[in-house]
C-alpha cells in the first residue's frame, strides 16, 4: 500500500564552520506513519528535526513538510504541525483549560472550535476535575500526555514527539503511545525520538541516525533481520558502537 | 589549607573564563571612570566667558589676550559694569566671568600685587570648579612669565566667587561617589551570582556531601574577588589622580585600608545574597535593585542626605556606600586623617561582620 | 548491625499545608555491604528525595536511616567524609578542563588523584586523552564518566547514583554498567536508581518504588518469580487493531505492547487455544502466541495495577 508524502528529505544537510551536523539525509514518510527517528546523543537528530519544523535553514539538500518548502515556506510549515518535547510543552503556571485555549489560540482556531474540543479532550484523558488546577500540580505522565493532546489538538498533519515518554512510568508511557496509535489512524503522522528502544517496535518504520547519516532505515522487523539482531536494542547498539564523534 | 586553596584556584578559573565576568570586574569600573572624566573634559572646551576689564591698560590687554588664546575659553563679550555680569549669568550666556579691577596694571607696577576677580556659575560645580582652575592657571603662567629675571615677583591675587552654589558642594564629589558604586556594584553583584551558581548548576550538592566546611567555601569565594578589587582600587584612584585631576589630600595608605574594607564588606554582602537565594535572577535583581538604587540615591553623592526627609535620612544609615563615600571625602579630598573617620571605619567594619555572620549562619548546609 | 544502608520507615512531605505532595511515604529497606543495590522507578516515584535523605543533603519528616553505621542527621559530617555521590544531573564544573574538575574534587575530599588512582584507573584511561578539554564539551557518555571518577576520587564505602543513565544512550549506558560490576568487585557498595527497567537485571537486589512507596524488594530473579500468572507474547498483522481486540478479550488480566509483541496475561481458566481462536474468529493474520518469561517491566506493571 503506497501511502502519500508527507515528508520528504533528498540529501538534507547542515553544517555549523567546517563541522557536518546532519550529511545528506534522505527518507520519506507517509501519511498516518508512525516514523521512530532514533540515534546516539549528537548524532544529529536534534539539528535534522529543527530543519524539519522550519528553525532552522539547511545548508544544501532539499526537503518537504505537509507540502511545503524548508527553504521558504517555513510559516506555512508551522501552521501544519504540532511540537512536543520532554523539557517543554506547557506552561506549569498556567491551568489546563489556560493551556489549551493558550495554544490552540496561537494556532488561530476559532472560540466555537476551541470550546467544543475542550471539553471532549478534558473527557477523554479523565482531566474535568483537574481542568482549572495549574498544570504543575499534575504528575508528569498525565502532563506528558496532555501536552501530546495539545500538540495535535490544531489536527496539524504531522506531530513532531522530541523523547515524549522520558521518565514515565511503564504504565503511562503506554497509555501514551495508544494515543499515538489513534493519532496516526486518524491519518496524523508521527515523527517521534525515543531511547526506549521497546518503543522503536511500536513504530511503522525505524531510521537510525549515526555521525550525521541515517545508517539504517526500515521497519523493526526488516532492520533486525538486516543486523542479525534478536532486538532493536542490539540493532542500535550494533551501529551506534561505530559512532566516531560526541556530543 | 590545600583544600581551601584548590577552591580559591578553582573560582580563579571560573572568573578568568568567562569573558563576561572579566568584563564587568576590570572593564567596568574603568570604564565608568574614564566616561565621567571625559564628560568633564569636553564640557570645559572652549566655555564661553565675559571680561569686566575696568583697568584697560596694557596689562589687562595682555591678560586678556591670554586667556582668549587658551582652547578652554571663548571671550563671549566685554561688559562695562558689575550689573551686566549678574545679567549674563542669569541668561544663562557665560559661565565665568573674569574680572580685571581699576588700576590693575599700574597697581601690579607700582606694588607689584594685583587683584583679578573670577566669578564662575556653580550651580554645576564640577564645571565651574574645573574652569576657575583653569584660569588661576593661565593666570599664574602670566604672573611667572612677567616675573621673570626680576628680584622682586610680580603677584596677582586671584579672588574666586563661586555664584549659586558657594561652598562647591559636589565638586570632587562625583569620584568618591563612583568608587563607592563602581566597588558595591562590581563585588556585590560578581559574589552574589557565585554561591547561587552552584546551586543552579547543581555542583552545590556535592559540595555539601563533602567534608568542606561552609566557611570555607564563603571565605574562598569572596578571595578571587577581593584581589582583583584591589586592582579596581589603584586603577580607579590613578585614573582620579591622573585623569581627572582629583588630589589625593590625605594619606593613600589610610585610603587604601579604607577602600579594601569596603570591598570586603560589599563582598560579604554580596556572598549574602547568594546563600540567601536560589537563583541566579533573583541574586541579580536584588543587588540590582536592593543595593544599585538605594546607593545612588541615599549615598550623598547625588542628593545631599542634609535635605532630605528624616524617614530618608534615618535609612541612609544603612547604606554602607554612605558610610565609604564619607570616608573618602575626607581623607582623599580634605586630607584629614583615621582620627577624623574612625567612626565611619567602625561602622563600616560592623556591618561587614554582621553580613559575614548572616552568611555562614544562613548557609544551609543541606537542600532546601 | 553490618548494613551499609538502613532505610527505616522515611517519609517526606514537600509543599505547603493546602498542596501536600509526599514525595516518600514510608520507606523501609537495608543494603548488605558491597551489594548492587537498585532503586527503580519512574520519575516523581521519591527516588531523589530518597538519596538526597540517604546522602544528608535532606532531613526526613519522619523514619531514620544510617549509612555505614552513621546516622543521616546525627552523624552527616561522618557521612560527607565516607561517602560518594553522583547527583541526576552530573554536577561537574562545565568551566574546567576534566582534570581540573579531577583535581578540584579530590583537594575536597583531602586527598590527590594519585592515592586511589587503582580505583578510578580504568574509567579515567578512557577520558584521560580528553583530560585539557573542558568538562562541558565532552559528550554525556564522557561527562558522566568524569562525574563517576569524581565521585570515587575518596574511595567511598557507599557510593549514591541517583539516575546516571537517564539522558545518556544504549552505547554508553551499556559501559556504566560494566564499570558499576568492575566497582563492585573493589568492595564498594552501590546505590542507583533508574526509570530504565530493564536495567533492573543488572543489579544484585532491586526496590521497585512507585508513588514514594516500595512495591517489592527482591534480587531481579526473585521479583520476576513472583509474577504468578501466565504471560504470552502475542503478534499479528495489525497490530494496533489487535491491541484493541485484546482488551475486548474476557479471558485476560491484563494486555499491554511490549517491544514487537503485545504481551497478555492470562487468567488461570484461560487457554492460549481460547485465545488464538478469538483472535482467528476476529479475523486477525499471521497470528502468533507464545508463552514467555515475564521480565522486571512485566512485574513492575502488575505491581502499579494492583496498588491503583
Amino acid at each position: 500500500m503506497e501511502r502519500e508524502k508527507v515528508i520528504t528529505a533528498k540529501g538534507l544537510t547542515k553544517r555549523f564552520g567546517d563541522f557536518t551536523a546532519v550529511d545528506a539525509i534522505s527518507f520519506e514518510v507517509g501519511k498516518g506513519e508512525i516514523f521512530g527517528f532514533l540515534g546516539a546523543n549528537g548524532a544529529g537528530k536534534t539539528t535534522a528535526i529543527r530543519m524539519l519544523c522550519g528553525l532552522s535553514i539547511p545548508t544544501d539538500g532539499e526537503a518537504t513538510v505537509a507540502g511545503f518548502d524548508v527553504y521558504r515556506q517555513t510559516e506555512q510549515i508551522k501552521r501544519n504541525i504540532g511540537y512536543m518535547s520532554q523539557k517543554f510543552s506547557l506552561y506549569n503556571d498556567l491551568t489546563v483549560r489556560e493551556n489549551i485555549r493558550f495554544f490552540a489560540g496561537i494556532y488561530g482556531k476559532s472560540h466555537q472550535f476551541i470550546k467544543e474540543n475542550t471539553e471532549r479532550l478534558l473527557d477523554r484523558l479523565h482531566l474535568q476535575a483537574e481542568s482549572n488546577k495549574q498544570v504543575k500540580s499534575l504528575p508528569l505522565g498525565w502532563k506528558q500526555k496532555l501536552a501530546f493532546s495539545v500538540a495535535i489538538f490544531h489536527e496539524p498533519d504531522i506531530v513532531f514527539l522530541d523523547e515524549p515518554t522520558g521518565g514515565v512510568d511503564p504504565v503511562t508511557r503506554r497509555e501514551f503511545w495508544n494515543m499515538i496509535y489513534e493519532a496516526a489512524e486518524s491519518g496524523i503522522t508521527v515523527f517521534v525520538t525515543t531511547h526506549y528502544m521497546d518503543e522503536a517496535e511500536y513504530c511503522n518504520r525505524v531510521s537510525i541516525m549515526v555521525d550525521g547519516r541515517i545508517d539504517a532505515l526500515g521497519t523493526p522487523q526488516d532492520l533486525k533481520q538486516q543486523f542479525k539482531a534478536e532486538s532493536m536494542d542490539n540493532v542500535f547498539l550494533k551501529l551506534a558502537r561505530k559512532a566516531t564523534r560526541g556530543e | 589549607m590545600k583544600q581551601f586553596l584548590s577552591f580559591v584556584r578553582k573560582e580563579f578559573y571560573h572568573i578568568f573564563r568567562d569573558a563576561r565576568t572579566m568584563l564587568i570586574l576590570l572593564g567596568m569600573p574603568v570604564a565608568q571612570i574614564i566616561i565621567f572624566g571625559f564628560a568633564l573634559t569636553n564640557e570645559v572646551k572652549n566655555s564661553r566667558i565675559a571680561v569686566l576689564d575696568m583697568s584697560k591698560d596694557a596689562a589687562t590687554a595682555s591678560l586678556i589676550t591670554e586667556l582668549e588664546a587658551s582652547r578652554y575659553f571663548e571671550v563671549e563679550k566685554r561688559l562695562h559694569t558689575y550689573k551686566e555680569v549678574e545679567e549674563e549669568f542669569k541668561l544663562g550666556n557665560i559661565k565665568m566671568a573674569v574680572v580685571l579691577p581699576q588700576n590693575f596694571g599700574a597697581d601690579l607696577l607700582h606694588f607689584n600685587t594685583a587683584q583679578v576677580q573670577l566669578i564662575a556659575d556653580a550651580s554645576d560645580p564640577n564645571v565651574a570648579n574645573t574652569l576657575t582652575n583653569y584660569a588661576s592657571a593661565i593666570i599664574q603662567d602670566y604672573q611667572n612669565r612677567i616675573t621673570d629675571g626680576r628680584r622682586l615677583p610680580y603677584t596677582i591675587k586671584t579672588e574666586l566667587r563661586m555664584l549659586y552654589n558657594p561652598q562647591m558642594e559636589g565638586a570632587y564629589s562625583f569620584v568618591p561617589g563612583v568608587m563607592a558604586m563602581v566597588l558595591l556594584l562590581v563585588c556585590t553583584m560578581m559574589t552574589a551570582i557565585t554561591i547561587v551558581r552552584e546551586k543552579e548548576m547543581g555542583t552545590m550538592e556535592v559540595l555539601l556531601v563533602s567534608p568542606i566546611q561552609p566557611i570555607k567555601i564563603i571565605v574562598a569565594k569572596a578571595v578571587p574577588y577581593l584581589l582583583l578589587s584591589m586592582v579596581n582600587i589603584a586603577s580607579i584612584l590613578l585614573l582620579s589622580v591622573f585623569l581627572l585631576d582629583v588630589p589625593i589630600n590625605g594619606s593613600l595608605v589610610l585610603l587604601v585600608l579604607e577602600s579594601i574594607l569596603f570591598t570586603v564588606t560589599s563582598l560579604v554582602l554580596g556572598l549574602f545574597i547568594s546563600t540567601i537565594t536560589d537563583s541566579q535572577q533573583v541574586a541579580m535583581f536584588i543587588s540590582l535593585t536592593g543595593l544599585f538604587m538605594p546607593t545612588v540615591m541615599l549615598s550623598g553623592f547625588m542628593f545631599p542626605i542634609e535635605n532630605m526627609p528624616r524617614v530618608l535620612q534615618l535609612i541612609s544609615n544603612i547604606v554602607p556606600a554612605k558610610w565609604y563615600y564619607i570616608i573618602v571625602r575626607s581623607v582623599m579630598i580634605k586630607g584629614v586623617g583615621l582620627e577624623a573617620v574612625w567612626k565611619e571605619t567602625l561602622v563600616l567594619f560592623g556591618m561587614m561582620v554582621f553580613f559575614l555572620i548572616m552568611s555562614i549562619r544562613k548557609f544551609k548546609i543541606r537542600l532546601a | 548491625m553490618n548494613a551499609a544502608v538502613i532505610a527505616q520507615n522515611l517519609v517526606k512531605t514537600y509543599g505547603t499545608k493546602k498542596e501536600e505532595v509526599q514525595a516518600l511515604k514510608g520507606v523501609s529497606f537495608e543494603v548488605a555491604p558491597g551489594e548492587i543495590f537498585g532503586i527503580i522507578g519512574p520519575d516523581g516515584a521519591g527516588k531523589t528525595s530518597l538519596f538526597r535523605i540517604l546522602t544528608t543533603l535532606l532531613l526526613p519528616d519522619e523514619g531514620q536511616a544510617q549509612v555505614d553505621g552513621f546516622d543521616v542527621v546525627k552523624d552527616y559530617e561522618a557521612i560527607r567524609h565516607r561517602v560518594g555521590y553522583m547527583p541526576g544531573r552530573f554536577s561537574l564544573y562545565q568551566d574546567l578542563s576534566v582534570e581540573e574538575n579531577l583535581k578540584f574534587f579530590a583537594s575536597i575530599f583531602h586527598t590527590t588523584i594519585r592515592e586511589h588512582y587503582e580505583l578510578i584507573k580504568d574509567i579515567y584511561e578512557q577520558i584521560e586523552p580528553f583530560k585539557d578539554r573542558r568538562a562541558g564539551k565532552l559528550s554525556g557518555g564522557m561527562k558522566q564518566k568524569l562525574a563517576l571518577c569524581c565521585a570515587l576520587i575518596h574511595r567511598p564505602t557507599v557510593l549514591f547514583l541517583d539516575e546516571p543513565t537517564t539522558g545518556v544512550d544504549a552505547v554508553s549506558r551499556k559501559e556504566f554498567w560494566e564499570m558499576l560490576r568492575n566497582l563492585k568487585q573493589q568492595g564498594i557498595t552501590i546505590l542507583v536508581s533508574t526509570p530504565y527497567m530493564d536495567e533492573a537485571s543488572l543489579c544484585d537486589r532491586v526496590a521497585l518504588i512507585q508513588n514514594g512507596e516500595i512495591m517489592s524488594i527482591d534480587t531481579p530473579e526473585g521479583i520476576v518469580r513472583s509474577f504468578e500468572h501466565p504471560l504470552l507474547a502475542v503478534r499479528a498483522a495489525n497490530m494496533f487493531r489487535l491491541l484493541k481486540d485484546l482488551q475486548q478479550f474476557p479471558g485476560l488480566l491484563d494486555t499491554y505492547p511490549f517491544g514487537e509483541y503485545h504481551h497478555v496475561v492470562l487468567k488461570p481458566e484461560t487457554t492460549e487455544q481460547g485465545l488464538y481462536a478469538y483472535l482467528q474468529q476476529k479475523g486477525h493474520t499471521e497470528t502468533k502466541l507464545q508463552q514467555v518469561e515475564p521480565n522486571v517491566e512485566d512485574c513492575f506493571i502488575a505491581l502499579m495495577k494492583t496498588a491503583t
